[in-house]
C-alpha cells in the first residue's frame, strides 16, 4: 500500500534532483527545466497535504502554481533568447559581467 | 555707582566688538573708535574715583557660577588698591590707544590691532575689579591671551608668532602654579571671595598659608617675568611697540605685583613666602640689570629693564611695605610706557631699525622724542623730583628699616646699573656723531604720538608728589594702607637723608659713567669688556639663560616628543591602530568578495547551503512553533 510517506519522499527526491540540475548543469535551458522539477515538486507537497487534511485549497494551489508555472517558463525562454542573441550561448559561464 | 563701575567694563567690550565684527569697513575709524572707547572708560573710572569716599564699593552683578557648594558671583570691587590700578590702566591705555593710531596707520591689521587692544584692556580691567581670585583668574588669562595675540600682531614675519607662543607656554608654567594656589585656598576657605577668604585667616595655619602664597606668587613669577621665568618678556619685544608699552611695561606685567598685594593678608601671614618674594625680586632687579648693560636693541634693553623694575616692585611687596610696591608700580607705568613710547618714536622714524650703533645724534632730528626719553630716563634713574626717585627710594628705604640690609644692598647696586643703562641708550641713540645709514630718514612723529608722550613725561615728573611727605604723612601712603595696611613699624633705625643722598647718588654716578664711556672716552667700553672678559661676555649672552632653557627643558622636551611620542605613541600606536581597523575591513571585503564570482551556479548553491543550514537548525531545535 502506498501512503503519503511514500508520496512524499519521491516528491523531495525530485526536489532533491531539481535543486542539484540547477546547481552542477551550466545550460540556461536545462536550468529552467530543473526549476520546473523543484517547482512542481513542491505543488505536489501541497496536493499531497491535501490528501492527508482533506482540505481542497491545497490542490486548488496546484492548480495556480501550474498556471503561474507556465508564464515563468514562457518568461524564462524569452530570456534565455534575447541572452542567446547577444552572448550566442545560453551557457552561464558566460554570464559574468555582473563581476566586473 | 553700580553702572558707572559696569560702564568701564562695557566700554572696551563695545569697542572690541565694534572693531572685530564691523572692522573691516570700518577700517579708517577703528583706532578712533577704539580710543573712545577707553577714553570714556577713562572718564567712568574719573567718576568713580570722585566719590572715593563711598569706597571700598562691592557689588554683585549675577551669580556667574553656583551649584553645590561652590558659588562664584560676577562682583566688582572697588578699593583704594584696585581704584588707582584702575587709573593708571585706563589712563595709559587711553594715550597708547592714541598713539597707536599714529604708530600703526599703515598697518595691514589696523582694526585687528585696536579690536584685541580694548579686548585686553577689558580683561586688565576684570582683573583688577574682580572680587573674587576666580573671576581675576578669568582677566588673568585674558591679559596673556591677548598678549599672545598683540606679540604676534605681524603673524607673516617667522619672529613674531614663535614670540607670541614663547609668551604663552612660558605664562602657562606660572598659570598652573596659580591655579593650584586657588585649589589650596578653596579647600580651605571654601570660597574664592577676596572678603570671605581675608576675614577668616584666623583658621589658617602659616604652614598652609606658606604652601598657598608660594604657589599663587609662582603665578606672578610668570605673570610679571620674574626669574626663572622672565624669558619671555624680551621676546615680546617683537610685537608692535605700543603693545609693548601698554601691556609689557605699564599694566600686564604687573598684575603679579597687583596679585601679591591683594593677597597681601595671606602674604603677611608667611614669613618665608614674604621673605622668597622679596628675594626673587631683588635677584630679578640684579640680572635683568646685567643683562641690559650691553643689549645694544632699543627695545630689548627696555624690556630688562622692564624686568628688573619689577624686580623692585616685588621687593615692596616682599618685605611688607605693599603700598611702596604699587607705589613704584604707579610710577614705572608713566615712565616706562614713556620710554616705551619715545623708543617706538625711534623705531617709526627709523623704519623699524632698533639697533643702537646704528643711531646717534638722533636729538636734532627727532627734539621732542629726545627729550621726553631723557626724562622717562632721569626718572628710572631716580633722579629728584621726578617720579622715580619717590618709589624706588622709598622701597629701598623700606626693605633696609625692615631688615634686609643685603635686599637693600642689591638694589642700590640695581639702581646704579640702572642708571647706566639707561643714560648709554640715551648717549648711543640721541647723541655724538650719527651712525644712521644713509638709506635712512629719521624725522619727528606726528603729533598724535608726540602729545601722548609729553603727557606721560609730566606724569613721570609729576606722578611722584603723591609720595611726598606732608604734615599728614604721605598721601598716597595713606590712600593705599586703607586697604593694604600699615607696612610694619621700623626695625632697623636708618637715617633717611643718608639714605635718600645714596639713592640720588647711585642715579648721578651712573649716568656720568655712561658719559665718560659714550661721550667722553668712546674707547673706553672696548677696553673695559676686553679687561673682564668674563663677566662681559656674561652679560652679552645674557647669561646663557635661554641656552641653558633649552639644553634642560626644550631639548629633552623635543627629543620625548620626537622619538617617544611621535615616533612610538603615534605612529606605533595611534596610527597603527587606525591603519589596522580599516585593514581589517579591507580584508574582510577582499575575502567576502570571492563569494560574488558572478557564477549563477555557485550562488544558486550557497542559497541551497543556506536554505539547508537553515532548515537544519529549525529540525534540530524542534521545529517550528
Amino acid at each position: 500500500m502506498i501512503g503519503s510517506t511514500e508520496y512524499i519522499i519521491l516528491l523531495l527526491i525530485l526536489l532533491a534532483i531539481g535543486t542539484i540540475g540547477v546547481i552542477i548543469r551550466r545550460n540556461f535551458i536545462i536550468i529552467l527545466m530543473s526549476l520546473e522539477i523543484m517547482l512542481n515538486a513542491a505543488s505536489g507537497l501541497f496536493v499531497v497535504g491535501s490528501g492527508i487534511t482533506g482540505n481542497m485549497s491545497g490542490q486548488l494551489f496546484f492548480l495556480f502554481a501550474a498556471a503561474v508555472a507556465a508564464a515563468e517558463t514562457a518568461v524564462g525562454l524569452a530570456i534565455a533568447i534575447v541572452i542567446y542573441r547577444k552572448k550566442g550561448s545560453v551557457e552561464t559561464d558566460k554570464f559574468e559581467s555582473l563581476r566586473r | 555707582m553700580e553702572l558707572v563701575v559696569l560702564l568701564i567694563l562695557i566700554f572696551p567690550l563695545t569697542g572690541f566688538l565694534i572693531n572685530g565684527i564691523f572692522g573691516r569697513w570700518t577700517k579708517p575709524l577703528a583706532g578712533v573708535v577704539a580710543s573712545a572707547a577707553i577714553v570714556s572708560s577713562f572718564i567712568m573710572a574719573l567718576a568713580v574715583a570722585s566719590g572715593y569716599n563711598s569706597l571700598p564699593f562691592d557689588h554683585i552683578y549675577y551669580s556667574w557660577i553656583s551649584s553645590a557648594g561652590f558659588s562664584v558671583p560676577f562682583g566688582l570691587r572697588i578699593d583704594s588698591l584696585s581704584l588707582t590700578m584702575l587709573l593708571v590702566v585706563t589712563g595709559v591705555s587711553s594715550l597708547v590707544h592714541i598713539y597707536s593710531i599714529g604708530y600703526m596707520h599703515n598697518d595691514e591689521g589696523y582694526s585687528r590691532y585696536f579690536a584685541f587692544l580694548n579686548l585686553f584692556v577689558l580683561s586688565m580691567i576684570i582683573l583688577i575689579l574682580a572680587d573674587n581670585y576666580l573671576l581675576m583668574f578669568v582677566g588673568w588669562e585674558g591679559v596673556g591671551f591677548c598678549s599672545y595675540i598683540l606679540i604676534g600682531h605681524w603673524y607673516k614675519n617667522p619672529a613674531p608668532p614663535k614670540a607670541g607662543i614663547k609668551a604663552f607656554v612660558v605664562n602657562r608654567i606660572g598659570d598652573a602654579g596659580f591655579i593650584i594656589g586657588l585649589l589650596f585656598i578653596f579647600t580651605h576657605f571654601g570660597s574664592l571671595n577676596y572678603t570671605a577668604i581675608f576675614n577668616n585667616t584666623s583658621t589658617l595655619s602659616v604652614s598652609l598659608a606658606t604652601v598657598i602664597t608660594l604657589f599663587l606668587f609662582v603665578g606672578a613669577v610668570g605673570k610679571s617675568a620674574q626669574f626663572p621665568l622672565y624669558v619671555w618678556l624680551p621676546d615680546a619685544m617683537e610685537g608692535p611697540t605700543p603693545v609693548s608699552a601698554l601691556i609689557h611695561a605699564a599694566t600686564m606685567v604687573t598684575a603679579g605685583v597687583y596679585m601679591v598685594a591683594r593677597s597681601h593678608i595671606l602674604y603677611s601671614m608667611s614669613p618665608i613666602s614674604s621673605e622668597v618674594v622679596a628675594s626673587i625680586g631683588a635677584l630679578t632687579a640684579f640680572f635683568a640689570a646685567t643683562m641690559a648693560l650691553t643689549h645694544t636693541d632699543l627695545k630689548r634693553v627696555l624690556a630688562y629693564s622692564t624686568v628688573s623694575q619689577l624686580g623692585y616692585m616685588f621687593i615692596g611687596v616682599g618685605v611688607g611695605a605693599y603700598w611702596a610696591g604699587i607705589f613704584h608700580l604707579m610710577t614705572h607705568a608713566f615712565f616706562k610706557g614713556l620710554l616705551f613710547l619715545a623708543a617706538g618714536s625711534v623705531m617709526h622714524a627709523m623704519d623699524g631699525l632698533l639697533d643702537m650703533r646704528k643711531m646717534g645724534g638722533l636729538i636734532k632730528k627727532m627734539p621732542h622724542t629726545a627729550v621726553v626719553f631723557i626724562i622717562g630716563a632721569l626718572a628710572i634713574s631716580g633722579i629728584p623730583p621726578l617720579s622715580g626717585f619717590f618709589s624706588k627710594d622709598t622701597i629701598l628705604a623700606e626693605a633696609l628699616k625692615l631688615n634686609h640690609p643685603i635686599i637693600w644692598f642689591v638694589g642700590v647696586v640695581t639702581a646704579f646699573m640702572t642708571a647706566f643703562y639707561m643714560f648709554r641708550l640715551i648717549f648711543l641713540t640721541f647723541f655724538g656723531k650719527s651712525r644712521v645709514p644713509d638709506e635712512y630718514h629719521p624725522h619727528e612723529s606726528p603729533a598724535v604720538m608726540v602729545t601722548p608722550m609729553w603727557i606721560l613725561a609730566a606724569l613721570s615728573i609729576a606722578g611722584g608728589l603723591v609720595g611726598l611727605e606732608t604734615a599728614h604723612g604721605i598721601p598716597m601712603k595713606n590712600f593705599l594702607s586703607s586697604t593694604l595696611g600699615f607696612p610694619p613699624a621700623a626695625v632697623v633705625e636708618t637715617n633717611d637723608n643718608l639714605l635718600m643722598i645714596i639713592s640720588v647718588l647711585m642715579g648721578i654716578g651712573g649716568i656720568f659713567l655712561a658719559w665718560l664711556m659714550y661721550i667722553a672716552k668712546p674707547s673706553l667700553p672696548a677696553k673695559l669688556a676686553n679687561s673682564v672678559k668674563v663677566l662681559y661676555s656674561g652679560c652679552k649672552n645674557l647669561w646663557w639663560v635661554d641656552q641653558i632653557y633649552n639644553f634642560l627643558f626644550v631639548k629633552p622636551l623635543w627629543w620625548v616628543s620626537h622619538n617617544f611620542l611621535w615616533k612610538v605613541v603615534d605612529v606605533k600606536l595611534i596610527d597603527a591602530s587606525v591603519d589596522d581597523v580599516g585593514f581589517l575591513s579591507a580584508f574582510t571585503g577582499k575575502t567576502f568578495r570571492l563569494l560574488q564570482n558572478g557564477f549563477i551556479n555557485s550562488y544558486v548553491t550557497w542559497a541551497s547551503l543556506g536554505v539547508v543550514v537553515m532548515l537544519g537548525w529549525v529540525i534540530y531545535s524542534g521545529g517550528i512553533r
